[in-house]
This record gives C-alpha cells, sequence and structure tokens, in this order.
C-alpha cells in the first residue's frame, strides 16, 4: 500500500465522509485515492474558505470532513479559521502540503513557508510536521484527537515526506 | 420591499426548514423575526453562508435554505462553480440580491451595476435559477421545497435594513441547537 492509500484509508478509518480539496503538486495522489474511495464524498473547491465552509456544514449535518490543501492556504484562511471552525468549536483535519521546504525547486513557495509555523502558532491550532514516511503512523492518532478536541489541526506534510518533487 | 419585510414574510416557511443565515443585519434580522433552533446564525465569515449550506445538504437529507446576500456571494464567486457542479437537491440557495453591502451602511456592489448574479450561477452550472421580485420571494421560495431540485433563487429587492439587535447568543450554542435540530 503507498502512503496516498494509507492516508485515504485512515481518513476512512476516522469515519469522514466528505473531503474537500484545493489541489497542490504532492497531493495530486491522494487527491486521486480520495476522490475514488467510495466511502469519501470529495468535493474539489476553488478556494479554501470555501472549503472550509463545506465542511463546517458538513459537519453540522452529521458527517466527519477534512480539508487538503496547500501551505499558502493558511494566509487565505486566518479568518474563516478564527470566526467559523474556533468560534463555533468544530473539528477540522488540515491535510496540508508544506511547500518551500527543504527540496522546493520555486523560491516563492518559501516566503509562505516562513510564515506558515508562525501563523499556525499564533492561531493556537495544533500543528505535526510529516517529514519521513514514518510520522504518517501517527495519523490516526491525530485524527482521533482532533475529533475529540473539536479544533482545527494542521498536518504539514513536506517534500521530503511525499519523496520530492521528481523531475524537478 | 426591503429584506426584513421579505425575512418576515418568508418566516413562515423559513420555520420548519435547516436555514443558514448570513452574516451581519441579515441574521440580526431574522433573529429577531423569528429566532428558531434551526437558524444557524454566521456571526463571522462573510460570504460562506452557501458553502456551509451546501455542505450540510450533502451531508444529510433535510432540506436547507442558505441565506445570502449579493455582496456575501460576489465575495465567495467561487460557490457558484461548487453549487452547479455537486447537486444537492434538498439545496436552495436564496440570494437577497438589494444591489448594496447592507450590513455595512449600504455601498452598491456589482450586483446593482451590471452584473447579473443570475447569469452568474447559469454560466456556473446551476440547472434552475429563478430570479423574482421581492413580493414573490414566498412563492417561489415554496416551489423550489416542492421541486425537490436544487435551485438558485436571485430575489431583487430595494436596499435597507431594520434596525435589530446585535446577536448576542454564544456560537457554541447557536451551534449546538442548530445540530439538535439537525438531528431532530
Ligand atoms: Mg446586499
Amino acid at each position: 500500500m503507498n502512503i496516498d492509500q494509507k492516508i485515504t484509508d485512515d481518513l476512512v478509518a476516522a469515519k469522514i465522509g466528505l473531503v474537500t480539496t484545493v489541489p497542490c503538486k504532492q497531493l495530486a495522489g491522494v487527491i486521486e485515492e480520495v476522490d475514488k474511495h467510495p466511502e469519501i464524498l470529495h468535493i474539489p473547491a476553488n478556494k479554501e474558505d470555501e472549503g472550509m465552509g463545506i465542511c463546517a456544514g458538513a459537519w453540522m449535518g452529521g458527517k466527519r470532513s477534512a480539508i487538503i490543501m496547500q501551505n499558502t492556504a493558511i494566509g487565505v484562511t486566518i479568518n474563516t479559521l478564527a470566526t467559523l471552525i474556533q468560534y463555533y468549536r468544530m473539528p477540522l483535519p488540515m491535510l496540508i502540503s508544506y511547500r518551500g521546504e527543504l527540496r522546493e525547486p520555486v523560491a516563492c513557495q518559501v516566503e509562505m513557508a516562513v510564515h506558515t509555523k508562525a501563523l499556525l502558532a499564533q492561531m493556537n491550532i495544533p500543528t505535526y510536521h510529516f517529514h519521513k514516511q514514518s510520522d504518517a503512523d501517527e495519523l490516526p492518532m491525530i485524527l482521533d484527537y482532533t475529533f475529540m478536541c473539536n479544533k482545527p489541526v494542521a498536518i504539514l506534510t513536506d517534500a521530503n515526506f511525499w519523496g520530492g518533487y521528481g523531475d524537478q | 420591499m426591503i429584506r426584513s419585510e421579505i425575512l418576515k414574510e418568508i418566516a413562515p416557511i423559513l420555520r420548519d426548514q435547516l436555514v443558514v443565515c448570513n452574516i451581519g443585519i441579515p441574521s440580526q434580522e431574522l433573529h429577531a423575526i423569528d429566532d428558531q433552533a434551526s437558524n444557524f446564525y454566521m456571526l463571522g465569515t462573510m460570504g460562506l453562508s452557501s458553502s456551509i449550506g451546501l455542505g450540510l445538504a450533502l451531508a444529510q437529507p433535510k432540506p436547507v435554505i442558505s441565506i445570502d446576500g449579493d455582496g456575501s456571494v460576489l465575495t465567495n464567486l467561487g460557490t457558484l462553480p461548487t453549487i452547479g457542479n455537486n447537486t444537492a437537491n434538498n439545496f436552495i440557495l436564496l440570494i437577497i440580491d438589494n444591489g448594496s453591502y447592507g450590513s455595512t451602511g449600504d455601498q452598491p456592489t456589482y450586483a446593482g451595476q451590471k452584473t447579473s448574479l443570475t447569469k452568474m450561477a447559469e454560466a456556473a452550472g446551476c440547472d434552475r435559477v429563478v430570479e423574482c421580485q421581492a413580493e414573490d420571494t414566498g412563492r417561489v421560495l415554496q416551489d423550489a421545497l416542492d421541486s425537490g431540485e436544487m435551485t438558485v433563487i436571485v430575489c431583487k429587492c430595494e436596499s435597507g435594513n431594520a434596525k435589530m439587535p446585535v446577536i448576542t447568543m454564544d456560537p457554541v450554542t447557536i451551534r449546538d441547537r442548530f445540530m439538535g435540530a439537525v438531528q431532530a
């Protein structure tokens, strides 16, 4: 089983039934797995705050939800995290590709990478950083933790975790 | 007619449905006119009423009405293609289009100028889009519920706000009693 399948199986095992995504190159494989899994309703979103709104509605409707997005989206979603997800105390696992870390080929990605953990810390968002594939062994625990405490929780997954950028 | 008069008129229809209500004065008006556990009042996050409503409709079978505004839809325009491409036949998006940002002092929006939200919803892939005048909102909303089809209603009305108190209910209380109404 590859890492994309493992992550998807962990989401399903945590009873997550709806996933919204805004794509990133590193997340292409997991998004494909999520899309084809029969127990997950996959709703691609045009922007991450929109995706968080869909997740909030789904959760209130009785379906656990999660968002898959790039770390640049932290810059887009601060207000939604503060005034929707946190203010109403909603659980939201955020599987985030951590662009701009080691092996990054695109310099501009570093500009948001340097703010990512600081912004998450400022928001008091529990944050986990997957650097090696074995770090993903904790994903089921992180998902349980998220639905236990009704908070947004960030899972940053860097290029080493995904095995680099291939041909770049 | 202004928004508060429309809300008063459609309150008997809204009462029995799950309603997600737009931030600011729309939520204050609905709360003052007919507070219900089945109303989810947005206290923050301009623009996400339609997204929250869509997620709710996709997750469970009861009808969901998102009350939105022209300014709020314009701030989250990506919502229209998402709605258009993910059909939830228990979802109604009611856009109260008064051509202005009502909660911030009635500054004009582009929807009151050259932009048609009706045409944008159609172009985004929404199959059932109904534009109506304020006076017809009750009938059009009941038709939409009876149709069993996902419907976007663009209700053209005058701008203006009723003076209503700010909602002081705790957000977790709003959310918790709303989830109780979802499950009831
Ligand atoms: Mg308006």
